[in-house]
């Protein structure tokens, strides 16, 4: 009885599931080259540019993302700006993530020490050899743990997009639970939710590991 | 021969460098000495480019040359840092072969022989894969050493060389410059250490605090 219950809802759960790994992968991709170069105007000697950068990550970590997905989608219309439901939701993810990542990468370059700036400057690199080959990958090491934790934040963040419209995989879950007046759908929720996060933990240690070589 | 005529540098209205002019013959070991403090460190980073000098001339076999010129050609000066600065994410090899790739466009092969060469010479060898972590302090320093000497520099700076080792190592560090000496190396040595000073060097500059 319930398995079979379980077999019915499930085309539909990872319909939703599908939704939320496209929102998760594309904030990624968006957010993370983009909260990079943030940093590195955050940590720029051109004041005007870091006064912007201060504001939009003030902006972007002051007000709920909740509100941000309204914004874009039901608020942006007004002025004419048009996104369609999905656009809408990586466009306020992307921007809304790359603000913290931003403010995760600013924390790894300064605490890199001036000795291997010293280092390289007397070696004659450029400064973009200088961040390509020394200062990344020691900032990448760094910053792993944090942004592993934002990493699975944004798991759970995506089920946000209910709000705008969007089929997720919690939107699923409620649908089936108040159509058949049953916990299974949610509890299946929670458990690929579990599923998803666990992949992502055991990903994020592979690749901490991989940088472990070096101290 | 280097020479340096009529440097200056103060940070805000203090002044750290006055008039300082010196000349340091090839395969010569200058040692700079002086109080805590008295400028010896600022003046090693005026001429290695770390520090802007206010006022100055830098000649290199009577040619003027900038220490802060970031060309491939303006890498005449070899630094190794107080402490060493290897890059930590790569290996012995790697912090030897960077910068002859980066800067000097060497080929990856050409790269690797001269550093393993210069990695045997300074009893290194067999540790070419080893990771900066993995090594005692001295080791440290000789791959500083040979990280810079990869470069082919006209003169190679030690800031304080024997601080950040244990005490006994001193004769060591004492015993390696002057093997680079005998190699026709030109040196400039930063050091607190009198007796250090006067074992290793030819002329030994004072820098007077101001």
């Amino acid at each position: 009885m319930t398995l079979k219950y379980v077999a019915e809802i499930m085309p539909s759960l990872l319909q939703g599931a599908e939704l939320t790994l496209q929102i998760f992968f594309w904030t990624l991709v968006g957010s993370l080259p983009l909260g990079l170069l943030v940093s590195l105007g955050l940590t720029s000697k051109f004041k005007p540019l870091k006064w912007l950068l201060n504001f939009y990550v003030w902006l972007m970590r002051g007000t709920p993302l909740l509100l941000q997905l309204i914004f874009v989608f039901y608020g942006l219309p007004i002025i004419g700006i048009v996104f369609d439901r999905f656009g809408a939701a990586i466009f306020a993810f992307i921007l809304n993530y790359a603000a913290y990542f931003a403010e995760i990468f600013r924390g790894g370059f300064q605490s890199i020490d001036e000795g291997q700036y010293e280092a390289a400057k007397v070696l004659r690199l450029s400064y973009g050899q200088t961040i390509r080959k020394i200062v990344i990958p020691q900032v990448v090491k760094i910053v792993i743990p944090s942004i592993g934790n934002e990493v699975i934040n944004l798991v759970k963040d995506s089920s946000l997009v209910y709000v705008i419209g969007l089929g997720d995989l919690l939107r699923a879950g409620n649908v089936a639970t108040s159509r058949d007046v049953t916990l299974v759908p949610l509890i299946l929720v929670a458990v690929i939710y579990l599923l998803l996060i666990g992949i992502c933990t055991f990903v994020l240690h592979k690749v901490e590991k991989r940088y472990s070589y070096f101290k | 021969m280097l020479e340096i005529k009529n440097l200056n540098k103060s940070f805000g209205n203090r002044t750290i460098l006055k008039n300082i002019n010196l000349t340091v013959k090839d395969g010569e070991v200058l040692a700079i000495v002086g109080q805590s403090g008295a400028g010896k460190t600022t003046m090693l980073r005026c001429i290695t480019g770390l520090e802007t000098a206010d006022s100055g001339q830098f000649l290199l076999d009577g040619a003027a040359f900038d220490p802060q010129g970031m060309d491939a050609s303006d890498a005449v000066i070899g630094v190794v840092f107080q402490n060493f600065n290897l890059f930590p994410h790569l290996s012995v090899l790697e912090n030897v072969t960077l910068a002859p790739k980066l800067v000097l466009k060497e080929a990856p092969d050409q790269a690797e022989r001269e550093a393993r060469g210069l990695l045997e010479q300074l009893g290194l060898g067999g540790k070419e894969k080893l990771y900066p972590w993995q090594l005692s302090g001295g080791q440290k320093q000789r791959v500083a050493i040979a990280r810079a000497l990869a470069m082919k520099p006209k003169i190679l700076c030690y800031d304080e060389p024997t601080s950040a080792l244990d005490p006994n190592l001193r004769d060591e560090v004492a015993k390696l410059i002057i093997g680079l000496k005998e190699q026709g190396m030109t040196q400039l040595v930063v050091t607190h250490d009198m007796d250090f000073a006067q074992k290793i060097a030819d002329s030994v500059y004072r820098v007077q605090a101001q």
